[in-house]
């Protein structure tokens, strides 16, 4: 496997914020200036983006839109705990190691990349045909401490090391992007080595437009009830606030379902869409949900 | 660099001073990035440069609102900023920043003014005399005696001892694994090794197991009124548990509440444990006042939980249990707290009466979902919490307490 990186492929990194801005754009992402400066930044100086915010607001889209937009690679790594190098470095495939020494394989063949099990962070350091493969290290509160550790090598200099083979190094750093939900505080180490970006519950222009890149068949009226009814909600004291994912979901929900407006039979049919809490649901159905409804619909009329 | 971009190193170096005095950490290496950025990036939209430099110098979301207020104001006049950094301080810093030297330069002012004398938490060194003339019942005694019918120099001993204290914990078998001679799994990287070194005949296989893990600790400790005689106690206890964080406990978070909900773990990563008690005073200002316990633990459970319980926790709710007022809510929130620990135990030092029995209505909702009930008021029945984290329930409080109710 040669590295082909032809001078076009590198090339097509965008050049400034604004064409950051438009190559997410081209794939449904619709970026505030603060993430597409990031993004651009992160290109361009081959630094880690580290994604931080609550669940379901478009922090793990970001690498598939930015490996789609460039047409790379995308390299998963879920986090959970108890996460160790064999099953995100590699591991010697044992069987087969073993049957080759039965049958009087030479000793050094024993330890050839033919045994070699790849896993994500091995694989993001190899040589890609389309150009360095974008890293997504997933849900990074989800390990511990000692992986965090392990990890600011493997960031830092874009190479990991098999004892039995040597240090592999990137030929060119892959683009990586660690997103965490905050369960658990991630060592300042580790954040400091990467661009921070704090992702917030968007406002209410940039859902609708949102809204309307990823689900174009919801009518505009109906786009603007769910988008008014998702941004009251999270005013309220709720355990989980609806994200962005919630959104969408509950707008495919409702298309799905016919419906052409709101109602408060209707939200009570499909409020699982929405909150996913016991406690939540019981507090906004009934009154509270036709209370908000009702203001949204004050609200749009005055406007 | 600073030929390229006339002054603007310089002002960047200054705003990072700046920002430091208000409380952001922010390392050399980011600096030298963020000017890298920020040439790259062009000089164009004050917005792009403020969005550059937020992306290279914050790394917390609780930083970014400081961040914002001093950007705004040192980007309009850096001397202005000059001049008031030091009367913006309180309200732009977050409050445990500068609070830790507090105490330390009371304690040199004092110091200084008793004329040379020692300051007044060194531990005085007739202590350790007394100590040793202590005889074997004189420490029973104080192990046994009530921390509320301590005189002065018990508490110190108490305290003293308290700090010494060392919980046998239970551990996890953790997802790791290391190398063991009597053990189920085989590990098959070494059981290779050894084979090669035997020309491909497996003699023996070489085994591993679950390397242990501790687990992490959650204080949520009571400090309203009733609990006065207690909760200095139980802060020392506190005290001495977190700073046995790496080899008893992996984590340990603490809490007050009283009527508000305060997180006082950086306070107890200071050393010194009367240092960690000022520091705690400073930062917590409802000592002494009501409680609310129901509501307190619905913010722990909103806010809170999902950040220290998603590892396994030993929750310690250290309180009377004296609420009167939203039974139902109590329940709830108790109940919740109960699914997302591995433990929830609860101390109670009102369990020193051997006639008490649960008639407060807080007891009775919330005895039912604790896994136990351990007393708090003396030494003693702080070791009984040992007991109880591993399973060993010589003394069973709740099934007693229980049967009561029935």
């Amino acid at each position: 496997m040669l590295p082909i990186y032809g001078a076009d492929i590198v090339q097509n990194l965008p050049q400034s914020i604004d064409a950051t801005t438009a190559l997410l754009a081209s794939e449904g992402y619709v970026a505030d200036r603060a993430l597409s400066t990031l993004t651009f930044l992160s290109l361009t100086l081959n630094r880690p983006i580290f994604l931080e915010g609550e669940a379901g607001v478009g922090k793990t889209e970001l690498a598939k839109v930015i490996a789609q937009g460039l047409g790379r690679d995308l390299i998963r790594l879920q986090c959970y705990e108890g996460l160790d190098a064999s099953s995100s470095v590699y591991e010697w495939n044992f069987a087969s190691q073993m049957l080759a020494m039965r049958n009087g394989a030479e000793q050094s063949d024993l330890y050839s990349e033919k045994y070699l099990i790849k896993r994500a962070l091995l694989q993001a350091v190899e040589p890609h045909a389309s150009g360095a493969p974008v890293l997504l290290i997933d849900e990074i509160d989800r390990t511990d401490a000692p992986f965090e550790a392990f990890l600011l090598e493997a960031l830092s200099d874009f190479q990991v090391t098999v004892p039995e083979l040597g240090v592999i190094k990137a030929p060119e750093p892959p683009i990586v992007i660690l997103t965490s939900n905050r369960t658990r505080e991630v060592h300042d180490a580790l954040k400091r080595r990467c661009l921070y970006h704090w992702v917030d519950y968007p406002g209410f222009e940039r859902e609708m437009e949102i809204l309307r890149a990823r689900l174009p068949e919801v009518n505009d009226h109906l786009s603007r009830e769910v988008v008014s009814f998702i941004q009251r909600l999270r005013e309220e004291e709720l355990f989980k606030r609806p994200g962005l994912a919630e959104t969408l979901d509950w707008a495919k929900c409702l298309v799905a379902l016919d419906v052409v407006a709101l109602s408060p039979d209707v939200i009570t049919d499909t409020i699982g869409a929405v909150l996913k809490y016991q406690d939540d649901i019981a507090k906004i159905t009934g009154g509270p949900a036709t209370r908000i409804l009702e203001q949204i619909r004050q609200d749009m009329q005055a406007l | 660099m600073a030929d390229a971009a006339g002054r603007l190193p310089d002002n960047i170096v200054y705003f990072v001073r700046a920002l430091r005095r208000a409380g952001v950490p922010v390392g050399t290496a980011q600096v030298l990035e963020a000017l890298r950025s920020v040439q790259l990036v062009g000089f164009t939209k004050r917005q792009d440069f403020h969005i550059t430099l937020r992306a290279m110098i914050v790394t917390r979301p609780e930083h970014l609102l400081i961040f914002d207020q001093v950007f705004a104001m040192f980007w309009r006049d850096p001397d202005f900023l000059e001049n008031m950094i030091t009367n913006l301080l309180p309200v732009i810093t977050a409050p445990p920043v500068e609070k830790p030297m507090k105490p330390a330069q009371n304690r040199a002012a004092e110091a200084m003014a008793a004329g040379g004398g020692k300051p007044r938490d060194a531990p005085p060194k007739e202590q350790l005399e007394m100590d040793a003339q202590f005889s074997h019942s004189d420490v029973e005694k104080l192990m046994q005696k009530d921390f509320e019918a301590m005189n002065a120099a018990e508490i110190r001993q108490a305290e003293q001892a308290i700090g010494n204290l060392r919980l046998d914990l239970p551990r996890l078998a953790g997802r790791r694994y290391q190398s063991a001679a009597q053990a189920l799994r085989i590990d098959r990287r070494r059981t290779l090794q050894q084979a090669r070194r035997s020309g491909g005949e497996i003699l023996t296989l070489a085994k591993r197991r679950a390397k242990p893990r501790r687990l992490n600790l959650v204080v949520l400790c009571d400090i309203s009124g009733s609990m006065t005689r207690y909760s200095r106690m139980m802060m020392h206890f506190v005290h001495s548990c977190a700073q046995a964080r790496g080899s008893d406990w992996a984590e340990v978070h603490a809490f007050t509440f009283g009527t508000q909900l305060h997180n006082i773990s950086p306070q107890l990563s200071i050393k010194d444990p009367d240092a960690a008690l000022a520091a705690i005073g400073q930062h917590v200002h409802d000592w002494e006042g009501g409680t609310r316990i129901s509501a307190s633990l619905g913010v722990f459970n909103r806010d809170w939980a999902r950040r220290v319980l998603s590892t396994p926790a030993v929750v310690l709710l250290i309180s009377d249990g004296l609420e009167r007022s939203g039974l139902a809510a109590l329940e709830g929130e108790i109940s919740r707290l109960a699914l997302q620990a591995r433990e929830l135990i609860w101390l109670n030092p009102l369990l020193r009466w051997d006639q008490f029995s649960p008639q407060a209505a807080g007891i009775k909702a919330m005895l039912p979902h604790v896994s136990s009930l351990v007393a708090c008021h003396n030494l003693d029945s702080l070791q009984d919490l040992s007991e109880h984290l591993n399973g060993r329930r010589s003394v069973d409080h709740k099934a007693r307490l229980l049967r009561l109710l029935q």
